[in-house]
């Protein structure tokens, strides 16, 4: 089915010509009056006018987020808990409603947002409603008269700054361990993706209590960068490229708070020879597992964007994979039919061609895409690129940085040993893949990865409950896991001695 | 300012030197670039106020543009294969915090021996 385009008559969307930022339980016009037209990355059209916000929108927000954070701190687990399964089950009820505008938003395909962003999100936010209302201090006794009690206290008000890849997930992701520890976000859109999240604050706004959650949409260098430097929040939390990534621990060093970061990665997928011992339905899922690449039209930190396959089924089972690649219909991105849809924007699109050129110039051979498909009518000028195989080596440029876009790196191992050495070199350690029918040797390739997921005979699995974050240079911290509550509160001790004796010293 | 000095290994377009002759004149002070990667807008150049972004010894001067230095960091620079860079504008928005060239315009880099040969003509 295909769904109508947001705004037109029929859609279940409604599109406001203008909209503010979300402030203090509020829509609050931008202090500037400055305002952008958001554009739709399946046809580069305008859907609406977003906030171009300044310093001085983000100072009203954390305005909003301390007059509000002393109650949400004081509300009891039970009160938070009910508060997040609200939102949850207001996203649930919403579910089609907030898929296509996150479809048109960033142009993933609605089966995509229809099967995972939308109710992953949701989910998030019920597992972390479990977390809050089950969070339990710890007591030690030091002693029989000295007593260590141990509380988790939020830290306040918190900076979460997140990509335009999975704009509401990544919200999700941010958010709901945020308010469930007891804090209040002001949350900073990244700028090609502004407008699902404030759809989504239509719907969820009422649940929360006024400045729990506020959204500032506006340039990273004028508003990303006032929040990160701002004294006024006690962490930041940021998904994204390296170089701001380490800027936001800059700053964070200058005001001592903590950070999580979340920055990328060059994941490989490996698949051994027996992959291909039986041609049945795990084999089929090898195959699609290779052909994630695609998930997101690549534009995933853990991008399965490097395949490593045992050069002795190299031939058979790649080309099982193209032929898989072949069926991938690309198009309109509301038409459920369709599993590819446009780049997030033209520089994204610009950006894939280019490191496709860099590949064919270092003599990687293009085995399929590596060009801009003709889609027609509305969606000519969409940022549409075809799925991508390039067949090289590992020390070439396109095996070594994030393309973002669905453009697959493949190269052949020898053996277990060749296939780990190709795995870990590598800046990166956030996602793996192994695929094997020996238990055995997933164990040793899934502990010996340098990387914060591994996932074995599966791929693109985001289950809340999972601690997803990365090795090496891709970050700091783990998210979508209740551990992620250690990293939105600190400890409180309360060391109390219950002996009414003197120490005897003075 | 630690990075180690390598040669010169970074260029750039006129178009380039244009916009950083401009942030110059408004801020009255150089700018610097810091090359970066992952993530979402990994593979841009990032421009900041010169001395925003701290280098250190892990960080590799390129070169310097009208005397505003150019960055990579050194396992990235090792990585790509110790490239030599062509910096250069594109229609588009700046990534992260990064100053931009213009209204509507962003810093690009790309393989120095794409040097004068494609400059993609500027929007207004």
């Amino acid at each position: 089915m295909k769904y109508v385009q947001p705004g037109q008559p029929g859609s279940i969307v409604a599109v406001e010509p203008r909209y503010d930022n979300f402030i203090g339980g509020k829509w609050l016009a931008p202090v500037a009056g400055r305002y952008r037209v958001n554009l739709c990355p399946a046809t580069a059209g305008a859907i609406s006018e977003v906030p171009e916000s300044t310093p001085e929108d983000v100072e009203l927000a954390l305005d909003a987020a301390h007059a509000a954070k002393d109650a949400w701190a004081e509300a009891s687990p039970a009160q938070r808990t009910a508060v997040l399964n609200k939102v949850a089950d207001a996203i649930d009820e919403r579910a089609e409603m907030l898929a296509v505008t996150e479809s048109w938003d960033n142009g993933k395909p609605v089966r995509e947002t229809l099967a995972a962003d939308i109710p992953l999100a949701a989910d998030h936010f019920r597992y972390f409603a479990a977390a809050a209302r089950s969070e339990e201090s710890s007591i030690s006794e030091i002693d029989k008269d000295l007593i260590a009690y141990h509380f988790r206290e939020p830290l306040g008000v918190v900076g979460q700054i997140i990509p335009f890849n999975f704009p509401l997930l990544m919200a999700a992701w941010k958010l709901a361990p945020a308010l469930a520890a007891g804090n209040c976000s002001v949350l900073k859109p990244a700028s090609p993706t502004p407008w699902s999240i404030l759809k989504l604050m239509e719907v969820i706004g009422d649940i929360v209590p006024p400045g729990a959650i506020n959204v500032v949409n506006g340039p990273g260098g004028e508003i990303g960068k006032a929040l990160a430097t701002s004294p006024r929040i006690a962490k930041v939390a940021f998904t994204g490229e390296t170089v701001t990534g380490r800027l936001i621990m800059q700053y964070a060093a200058q005001n001592i708070i903590p950070v999580t970061l979340e920055l990328g990665g060059k994941s490989p997928n490996i698949f051994f020879a027996d992959v291909m011992a039986s041609d049945d339905e795990f084999l089929d899922k090898a195959v699609e597992g290779l052909v994630l690449y695609a998930f997101n039209k690549g534009e995933v930190c853990t991008c399965p964007s490097r395949a490593l396959i045992d050069q002795s089924i190299y031939d058979e089972f790649m080309g099982r994979c193209l032929d898989r690649i072949a069926k991938i219909r690309q198009g309109n991105p509301l038409d459920t039919g369709i599993m590819l849809g446009p780049q997030n924007s033209a520089q994204q699109l610009e950006k894939i061609s280019s490191y496709v050129d860099i590949g064919r110039a270092e003599g990687a051979e293009v085995l399929t895409g590596g060009k801009q498909p003709h889609i027609g009518g509305q969606f000519t000028g969409g940022y549409f690129y075809e799925p991508t195989v390039l067949k090289g080596h590992n020390s070439m440029r396109v095996f070594q940085e994030e393309i973002f876009g669905p453009v697959l790196a493949v190269t052949t191992f020898t053996d277990e040993a060749d296939a780990l050495a190709i795995a870990n070199d590598t800046l990166y350690g956030l996602g793996a893949g192994v695929w094997t029918r020996d238990g055995s040797r997933a164990y040793r390739m899934g502990r010996a990865i340098q990387a914060g997921r591994v996932w074995v005979n599966c791929y693109h699995q985001y289950p809340a409950g999972a601690a997803f974050g990365g090795y090496k240079i891709s970050g700091v911290g783990r998210e979508t896991h209740k551990m992620m509550m250690e990293h939105y509160t600190q400890t409180k001790n309360l060391l109390v001695s219950y002996s009414p004796k003197p120490l005897g010293l003075f | 300012m630690t990075g180690q000095v390598t040669g010169e290994r970074i260029t750039a377009t006129p178009a380039a030197r244009h916009a950083i002759g401009r942030l110059r004149a408004a801020r009255a002070a150089p700018v610097m670039f810091v090359q970066s990667s992952g993530c979402c807008a990994g593979s841009v150049p990032m421009c900041f106020p010169a001395g925003e972004f701290l280098t250190g010894p892990g960080d590799v001067l390129l070169g310097e543009i009208d005397g505003c230095p150019f960055y990579i960091a050194a396992g990235l620079d090792r990585a790509l294969g110790h490239p030599s860079l062509l910096l250069d504008v594109a229609p588009g928005r700046p990534d992260g915090f990064s100053l931009g060239p213009g209204p509507r315009l962003r810093f690009v880099t790309r393989p120095a021996a794409e040097a004068a040969t494609t400059s993609p003509p500027l929007p207004g």
